[in-house]
């Protein structure tokens, strides 16, 4: 079941096409309910191939101030669960791959059968879970499992050769690679540390590996996109909206065509 | 047997490890570390000599007879954690994890702090071992804990006031977790509560078990007999588990932890975690939490800067579930009411996070009469909070 997801299907055909998927990143609600979903169709207009709704929480230790603050500014002004399944439900009908970025606790108060249940419902094909090791991800991988929810991993530069094996086995849809030891939005020359833990991926896993953390203009992306199936950006479209608040969606859009076209650079 | 965990770094259906992937390699080497100093026998004799040379260890047991006619007149024994170097309990664990730091060869500490003690006893080992050392506290901290900055600046800390969220000792810890995730090769996280991710809650256990451990001795050798309760104050829980440790086993002795009520658990506005949270994940482990219905954690209320935290240990949430421990609140005006009668009554100004812990005692005393003995951690001075009790009492400076 899973290997039909639109996100597999997503890999395939960028592998034919010989370039990476572009994977864009934007917190639910942000700056509010309405415009978050017209800033999310825009990026997805400017060429992002699947997209990634970051739940925002209140003691998000993954994230560097950019994604911080615009996660306060989403609390602030009232995103909750519920709002944030109308939203998936809305993004996910573009027909775009649509994946959830949330720290766990949010879910363990929601239930997992219950949030696996009704995100499925409407669309989400995959999570993505910063602060879940695998010791502490069983039900949660038997309820993903049973509702043909992709588990979406992290994995580190720091992750030892034998933890790989154990974290990508773990992992469907795709394997989320830190570009380097940070929290998101952090500027540093990714495409080093990077290339190297990709290729220890492979040397474990089949499955496609998307990198993330850093990679924030055309160049980086093109860089990444030379040796990884996806390009994940989050903090440069938060930047976009953060900068232009007249226009965000115009500005998000410009941020995604020119990723759009680094991930066609190889 | 009670508290059947460690291998897995469970309490029962709390505690665990919810981190970042990135931080896995660091608390395994961590664990690794703490297991083997821990039966290194040069390891313990360099931190027993630190205890009794550097600390001051063993801490004194006090017969507090003039503060116990405010406590229906039962004897009231104060383990005197103020009198350790710092002023606090905090010092006992940061040493433990200093020798740790060195013994993994590392140079950088960073810590998180909330009234400032333990950024201040992290500080003063930094400088007693050489470390490069970063706290993490929150601005609103470092508005009411002035004090305890200038101390850990003159130790030669950084201090690094945090902007985000609710500006106090969560946030303080959010930020020193990011700081860690990126500088994890060179860097301790030198953890300040029994909180956090496995290994902390065990390895900051073990550090402040002296407490207890002490105490249940000069209480035997005083009285003949064992207290029939101890009570300490409850943030994260560090001092508490402290004392509580050594009389777990010990099933006739009550052990009763005194959670920040702040304005009153019914207003809302309160640090008391276990009377009012629900079970959740926060800060790498599952513990009662104040959180929403969207699992979002709330902001925590208390006049006590080093009990203003929406979270608890998970030992302690195991031992509220297990019926072992008990978990009381005290309200911001209860716990100055003690704080005012203890620095009146016996010439001793207790930290205002302390002071909870002698409110618990004022009100235990009377349900249990004057034939009780209860022992109290005596957790902290209360020199920091002299601006704050200041205002509080109306005493202009």
């Amino acid at each position: 079941m899973a290997g039909q997801s639109k996100l597999s299907e997503l890999f395939i055909k960028c592998k034919s096409e010989n370039r990476a998927a572009l994977i864009g990143y934007l917190p639910a609600g942000f700056p509010n309910q309405s415009d978050s979903i017209k800033i999310i169709k825009a990026m997805i207009e400017g060429g992002v191939d699947a997209v990634e709704i970051g739940f925002p929480y209140s003691d998000p230790v993954m994230d560097g101030p950019v994604i911080q603050e615009a996660a306060e500014v989403a609390r602030n002004n009232g995103i909750t669960m519920a709002k944030t399944l109308e939203i998936v439900k809305e993004i996910s009908g573009t027909g775009v791959p649509t994946l959830l970025m949330t720290y766990w606790n949010p879910i363990e108060k929601y239930g997992p059968a219950k949030f696996a249940h009704d995100f499925s419902d409407s669309g989400m094909e995959g999570v993505i879970t910063p602060d879940l090791p695998i010791e502490e991800a069983g039900v949660w991988l038997a309820t993903a499992k049973e509702n043909s929810i992709h588990s979406i991993f992290v994995v580190a530069p720091s992750t030892g050769d034998g933890r790989l094996k154990d974290v990508t086995s773990n992992c469907s849809g795709f394997i989320y690679a830190a570009s380097s030891m940070g929290v998101t939005g952090t500027q540093t020359n990714v495409a080093n540390t990077a290339s190297i833990l990709v290729e220890r991926v492979r040397n474990v896993s089949g499955t496609p590996v998307a990198v993330g953390l850093g990679v924030s203009n055309r160049a980086q992306a093109s860089e990444v996109a030379k040796f990884a199936d996806g390009v994940i950006v989050g903090s440069a479209f938060v930047k976009a909206v953060l900068q232009n608040p007249s226009d965000p969606a115009t500005a998000v859009r410009k941020v995604a065509e020119e990723l759009a076209l680094g991930v066609r650079e190889r | 047997m009670l508290t059947d965990q460690d291998i897995a770094g469970k309490f029962g259906q709390f505690g665990g490890r919810f981190v970042p992937e990135a931080l896995i390699g660091a608390l395994d080497e961590l664990e690794r570390t703490h297991n083997e100093a821990m039966s290194d026998p040069v390891f313990l004799s360099e931190l027993a000599h630190l205890n009794a040379t550097y600390v001051g260890r063993p801490s004194i047991l006090t017969d507090a007879k003039n503060f116990s006619k405010h406590c229906g007149g039962a004897q009231i024994l104060l383990k005197r954690e103020d009198l350790n170097h710092t002023g606090s309990h905090k010092i006992n664990n940061v040493i433990g994890q200093a020798l740790l730091t060195k013994r993994m060869g590392k140079k950088r500490v960073i810590a998180e702090t909330g009234a400032g003690q333990h950024g201040v006893a992290t500080a003063t080992a930094a400088a007693l071992m050489g470390f490069e050392c970063v706290v993490y506290m929150g601005e609103e901290d470092v508005r009411r804990q002035s004090l305890n900055v200038a101390r850990m600046k003159l130790l030669g800390a950084q201090v690094v006031p945090v902007t985000s969220g609710s500006r106090t000792l969560k946030d303080a810890i959010n930020e020193a977790m990011r700081d860690w995730v990126t500088n994890v090769a060179d860097t301790h996280y030198l953890l300040g509560t029994v909180a956090g991710p496995h290994p902390f809650p065990t390895i900051v256990r073990d550090f402040h078990s002296v407490i207890g451990n002490e105490a249940r001795e000069q209480v035997l050798a005083l009285n003949g007999k064992l207290p029939d309760a101890v009570l300490a104050c409850i943030g994260g829980g560090s001092n508490a588990i402290g004392i509580f440790n050594r009389f777990i086993g010990d099933a006739g002795v009550r052990l009763i932890g005194l959670e920040a009520g702040g304005d009153g658990i019914e207003t809302g506005r309160h640090a008391s975690t276990i009377s009012g949270g629900t079970v959740g994940v926060l800060h790498g482990t599952r513990t009662y939490v104040l959180q929403d219905e969207n699992g979002q954690t709330v902001e925590s209320h208390s006049i006590s800067a080093g009990l203003d935290y929406p979270g608890v240990g998970p030992e302690h949430a195991h031992l509220h579930d297990l019926g072992r421990a008990e978990y009381r609140s005290v309200t911001d005006a209860q716990a100055m009411e003690a704080f005012a009668l203890l620095s009146r009554e016996e010439g001793i100004i207790p930290a205002i996070e302390t002071a909870h812990a002698l409110y618990g005692a004022m009100v235990l005393g009377k349900e249990l009469g004057p034939d009780a003995t209860i022992l109290i951690n005596l957790s902290g001075r209360g020199d920091k909070d002299v601006q704050t009790a200041a205002t509080w009492f109306g005493i202009e400076l």
